[in-house]
């Protein structure tokens, strides 16, 4: 059967453009149609409800706090610039930004050490290392924080007998804790990753070229590397900005964060069309965010 | 890299210790709680010596049971679906470059990656409400069909660009049907591609709380959403012995997970 419908075309590819142009159209359906199914599911169950936050979010508000779609208004939109919200936006953005900014700095040495071990399997074996905490369930990873800033926890009995900290739970610094725990592994991966398939010899070229360590790195390492530098940053500065979890579990009512804050409207607070509006600007930034990537990832190829 | 000529003795004698920090802020946190779940003391942070007996009690917890099995369930019929839908978006990405909607898929495919969890959670419950799906298990694993099919076609797609499509052209040349070039060409070899997504998509799908918080049922959650709203109450020791063993399952992933890929390097 095959035999028959599939290789005369084939083979007389080049020679007739009529048969050229079918067999084309012929693998242009074929694409089509296995992106079919994943394609309806992704309009149905991603497009769509993205398309329904945006409208949420100029819809008016039943008492239930659910949207009424009879009258359309800005209510949302400018509830956003009162002084609490907006106060909630500027902690979650320095957060997720001096987390990012950590991440980096303490990441970026770490992913550098372990690229420059000399043997494959040392490097495997750290990199195994780095993986298991990457994989482990976020919840439980927090959760661990929890226990060790608890009122009984070492942490906090290491700060009473030194008399450096008190209790930690509950306040920024332990949201702040959390987050860095919680991301430092999505700023590792993508460094060492970059700095892996790195070629060394450049270096060394520069180096015999009578760069120093410092320009070398500067000029050679550091440009070579950016991609994975900006790949981690935005995995870390992303989910940072709409983190929900590590809030909610070790931070109390003065450290509230977007992410909770958005969970809030949908449950207690009962607003969904100003929960709406939090996300849309969420995704703005995000957006944003992504498309600076794809710049300058662009750029650095 | 292995000369060592890029850095100076004293610089890498520092990265040295600067790694090992941060292995130890890594794994100390979770070496506490694993130590602390077979602890006697009824009081997390006291140390009552050895003892079982959360374990016990977790197996007990009927609650806890039921969230565990819906969690199963989830996991494996969202893992299923995903990556056969993600597998076959892969390859329609990746190996047929031109046709009608290409790139508007290509970006679609992305967008659940990059989007924070609270917002895909709200996006999700709005849209159950508005196309008025009743909450419950299925809507937890519609919602995690939504995120994990992104994961597997992105998985697959890196595997299937490091390919020879010479292999599948020739296999065809010598009459071996599309279907056939698929099952005995193309499939073993992006196969370690297609696993380490589907571990991918299970992992995710076993960690989630924040979507399945929202788009859950009354009556039906899940093993981190339960174990999630018991944090939020109180801390006991129990969930110290649930945290335990849901790192052990993690682990037993990483491992399969690395399993997989060493078989797949080996093909290449």
């Amino acid at each position: 059967m095959t035999l028959l419908d599939d290789k005369p075309d084939r083979d007389t590819e080049a020679a007739n453009p009529e048969l050229e142009r079918k067999a084309e159209r012929a693998e242009s359906w074929r694409g089509f149609f296995h992106a079919l199914p994943s394609f309806v599911y992704l309009i149905f169950f991603f497009a769509l409800p993205l398309v329904i936050v945006l409208v949420v979010s100029f819809s008016g508000r039943k008492g239930t706090g659910s949207p009424s779609f009879d009258d359309w208004t800005l209510d949302a939109y400018r509830k956003l610039f009162d002084t609490t919200v907006l106060r909630i936006a500027w902690r979650s953005l320095t957060m997720a930004t001096l987390n990012t900014v950590i991440c980096l700095a303490i990441g970026y040495p770490f992913a550098y050490w372990l690229a420059t071990r000399s043997k494959q399997s040392t490097r495997n074996l750290l990199l195994v290392l780095v993986l298991i905490p990457f994989w482990s369930n976020f919840l439980v990873r927090t959760y661990a924080w929890r226990i060790l800033l608890d009122s009984d926890g070492p942490i906090t009995r290491i700060g009473e007998a030194t008399g450096l900290w008190g209790k930690l739970l509950f306040t920024q610094p332990a949201v702040f804790l959390g987050l860095l725990y919680g991301y430092l592994p999505f700023m590792v991966l993508p460094l060492y990753a970059a700095l892996e398939r790195m070629d060394w010899s450049l270096v060394e070229a520069g180096r015999d070229l009578y760069a120093t360590g410092w320009g070398a790195f500067r000029r050679i390492t550091w440009p070579l590397s950016r991609p994975g530098v900006i790949a981690g940053s935005i995995l870390v500065f992303i989910p940072s900005l709409g983190a929900y979890v590590t809030p909610a579990i070790l931070g109390g009512a003065k450290t509230t964060l977007l992410g909770d804050y958005i969970v809030t409207q949908f449950t207690s607070a009962r607003n969904w069309p100003f929960g709406s509006a939090v996300s849309v600007v969420i995704l703005t930034v995000m957006l944003i965010a992504t498309l600076v990537y794809f710049r300058t990832g662009a750029r650095t190829l | 890299m292995t000369e060592g000529t890029a850095t100076p003795r004293w610089v890498d004698r520092v990265l040295t210790i600067n790694g090992w920090i941060v292995f130890l802020f890594l794994y100390l946190p979770i070496l506490v709680l694993v130590a602390y779940s077979f602890s006697g003391s009824s009081t997390v942070g006291i140390w009552g010596g050895f003892s079982f007996q959360w374990y016990r009690q977790m197996f007990g917890n009927e609650a806890l049971m039921d969230s565990l099995r819906n969690s199963l369930v989830v996991a494996l019929i969202s893992t299923v679906v995903a990556t056969v839908l993600g597998t076959a978006a892969g390859i329609a990405i990746d190996r047929y470059r031109r046709w009608l909607g290409r790139r508007t898929f290509d970006a679609l495919l992305y967008l659940p990656v990059i989007i924070p969890d609270v917002t895909m959670a709200i996006m999700l419950l709005l849209w159950f409400t508005t196309i008025n799906l009743a909450l419950g298990l299925s809507t937890i694993i519609i919602s995690h069909i939504a995120f994990n099919i992104s994961f597997v076609a992105i998985v697959v797609r890196s595997r299937l660009a490091h390919l020879d499509p010479s292999l599948e052209e020739a296999a065809m040349d010598l009459y071996a049907s599309r279907w056939k070039t698929f099952r005995r060409v193309t499939l073993p070899l992006i196969m370690p591609g297609v696993l380490g997504g589907a571990l991918l998509a299970l992992t995710l799908s076993l960690d989630d709380v924040v979507i399945t918080q929202l788009v859950q049922g009354p009556g039906a959650t899940t093993l981190p959403v339960f174990v999630f709203g018991l944090i939020k109450r109180s801390v006991t020791p129990e969930i110290n012995a649930v945290s335990t063993v849901m790192l052990i399952a993690s682990m037993v992933l990483v491992f399969v997970s690395l399993g997989f890929q060493r078989r797949g390097e080996r093909y290449d």
